[in-house]
């Protein structure tokens, strides 16, 4: 919320081209002599970015984005910014959770520490292509090609306001495309749900959550029948008993077969549904 | 270049702040211009690169987003605008960062509706013509229907134009219609040809504003008007503070959710609080040498039409 007077005292400051030294996730400019005397005491602490592609957001500018992505994102499911920006402005809960869960499980803590990225230009393509069939490198480059998807499209974090709960979000959007490996379910919208609702009880991020709720509401009947008595008692059983997904190193792990790695996660074998 | 926000780094911060106010006046010595960016300080050529991504990134969904921020405000204002111009038909308009084309459209409609109204009441002043006479009058009006007013559109930014073509296109304007690739501080066109000058909302995202005033000056007709609708300063502090709250708070968002660009917006609601308020800019267009300079608050000084005669 910025105060009227100081508001009043640098705008009249700007207009008479004082250079306002105003950084990045500055709402109002102050020239350089007067700083402290004037400053705002109810801005939010630290309106300066703390990763690179961070902007600073207020509670309420947090509310409004969290309103407007959540109906933009049921208006064209195809938005995933907005999905992406709606679970950013509400993990504030879950997101620390996740965070020391990580923490606290040898794995994830290396992860947490090497922060790998899962991009094109850190796979090694050729090689993936070339693991036996069935090892978890060559069944997500099928799934890559299969759906036509790259794991460059995750959106990076731009509203987490701490670096370190920036980094599990943007883990958990890379990881995302390796579940649907793990889950064998495709990118259309069934086997989004699916992921979505495996998701959900995993990480409890609200996103997932609500995209698990609304997601059903685009099927047809048929896809939700399957959906009701096969797929969703199935992910819901693996979900529980799975350990969290976010602390398996997948980079380290290309060579291991898919069954094997889900056995060690603790996530039952899919259905034989066509999704 | 973070200050620091408690009072106990006050000292530290006045130290770091006398340093970078000696950094600034020795890179001043290297001549290159400082002026902003929304809040930020950049260079002139920056600050011209940075304003055309800008517009590069909005351009589709300029119009939509003017409706959403604004409520679809806009429109009147606009309107307003076109109707304190009263163009006569056989007007020359040039519209500056005129991008996709609102006050061109509205200044053809307007002119339109002009003509057609003189054509019906030259008919009905002379109620004895012949039959011959009212057939060419009617011809008259469907091969002229616009008097022969015509509207430049000039933008400086590529993607801007492409949209108000598209947008013409596509409600159906052609006649009376040019689009030019054009920079306000240098404008493409000769001395003393244009009857009326606008930039709407546009002055505001010009580098050299006194270059602009000057260009107006310069391309329009002895006795040509000079027209300005742009956001100005609220003196209304109430008003000033929920305006305040709803440009800092909602407008960003509104750009992040509608059309996922954050930082195109958050750089409008900066620019408008870094413009020169009512005042200041009509000195601006006294010193390009415009006389019987006015403004006109609307909305409280939320918007102002600032105007003046070439003379």
């Amino acid at each position: 919320m910025l105060r009227g007077a100081a508001v009043r005292a640098a705008l009249l400051r700007a207009v008479r081209g004082a250079p306002g030294r105003a950084g990045l996730g500055r709402a109002v400019p102050r020239a350089e002599e007067e700083e402290d005397e004037e400053e705002e005491e109810g801005r939010p602490v630290g309106r300066v970015p703390l990763y690179p592609g961070h902007i600073p957001t207020s509670p309420l500018q947090k509310a409004l984005l969290a309103a407007g992505s959540a109906c933009a994102a049921l208006w064209d499911p195809y938005r995933h910014d907005m999905v992406a920006v709606l679970g950013e402005t509400t993990g504030c809960l879950a997101l620390p959770t996740l965070r020391d869960r990580m923490r606290n499980d040898p794995e994830g803590y290396r992860i947490f520490q090497e922060r790998p990225r899962i991009r094109l230009s850190t796979l090694d393509m050729a090689w993936l292509r070339g693991l036996p069939d069935g090892a978890l490198g060559r069944e997500y480059i099928r799934f890559l090609e299969d759906n036509k998807v790259s794991p460059d499209t995750r959106m990076p974090a731009k509203f987490v306001d701490d670096e370190e709960l920036a980094y599990v979000i943007q883990r958990y959007r890379e990881v995302h495309d390796l579940m649907h490996t793990l889950l064998g379910m495709p990118t259309n919208m069934l086997g989004e749900v699916v992921v979505k609702w495996f998701e959900a009880i995993q990480t409890g991020l609200p996103m997932c959550v609500l995209g698990a709720a609304f997601g059903p509401v685009r099927l047809n009947a048929r896809k939700l029948q399957v959906l009701a008595t096969e797929l969703l008692p199935w992910a819901v059983r693996s979900g529980r008993n799975a350990s969290c997904v976010l602390n398996v190193y997948y980079e380290q792990r290309w060579e291991q077969s898919v069954e094997s790695l889900r056995e060690e996660i603790g996530i039952f074998p899919p259905p034989a549904v066509r999704v | 270049m973070a200050a620091g926000l408690r009072p106990g780094r006050a000292l530290l911060s006045r130290r770091r702040g006398a340093l970078c106010a000696l950094l600034r006046a020795a890179r001043g010595l290297a001549a290159r211009p400082e002026t902003h960016f929304g809040f930020q300080n950049v260079t002139e050529a920056e600050r011209r690169e940075k304003i055309y991504q800008v517009f590069e990134n909005v351009a589709e969904k300029y119009d939509v987003m003017n409706d959403s921020m604004s409520l679809g405000i806009h429109r009147v204002w606009k309107d307003i605008l076109v109707h304190k111009m009263n163009p006569s038909p056989g007007t020359l308009l040039v519209d500056v960062a005129g991008g996709t084309g609102d006050i061109a459209f509205r200044f053809l409609n307007y002119v339109r509706s002009v003509r057609e109204r003189q054509l019906q009441q030259k008919l009905r002043n002379h109620q004895n013509l012949s039959w011959q006479e009212i057939s060419k009058s009617y011809q008259e009006e469907k091969s002229n229907p616009l008097g022969d007013s015509q509207v430049v559109v000039c933008d400086i930014n590529k993607e801007m134009l492409k949209a108000g073509m598209q947008k013409a296109q596509h409600l159906g304007y052609s006649e009376g219609l040019s689009w030019v690739l054009g920079n306000a501080e240098e404008l493409p066109f000769d001395d003393d040809k244009f009857d009326v000058y606008t930039i709407a909302f546009g002055i505001r995202n010009v580098t050299r504003i006194d270059l602009a005033l000057q260009e107006a000056y310069r391309v329009l007709k002895p006795g040509g008007r000079f027209l300005c609708l742009e956001f100005s300063h609220v003196s209304n502090p109430l008003l000033s503070r929920l305006y305040d709250l709803y440009s800092f708070q909602v407008i960003p968002v509104l750009g992040e959710v509608i059309a996922g660009d954050w930082k195109s917006y958050q750089y409008l609601v900066e620019s408008i609080r870094r413009f020169p308020p009512q005042e200041e800019l009509k000195a601006m267009i006294e010193d390009a040498g415009f006389l019987k300079v006015d403004y006109q608050n609307l909305n409280s000084g939320i918007v102002a039409i600032h105007s003046g005669f070439k003379l």
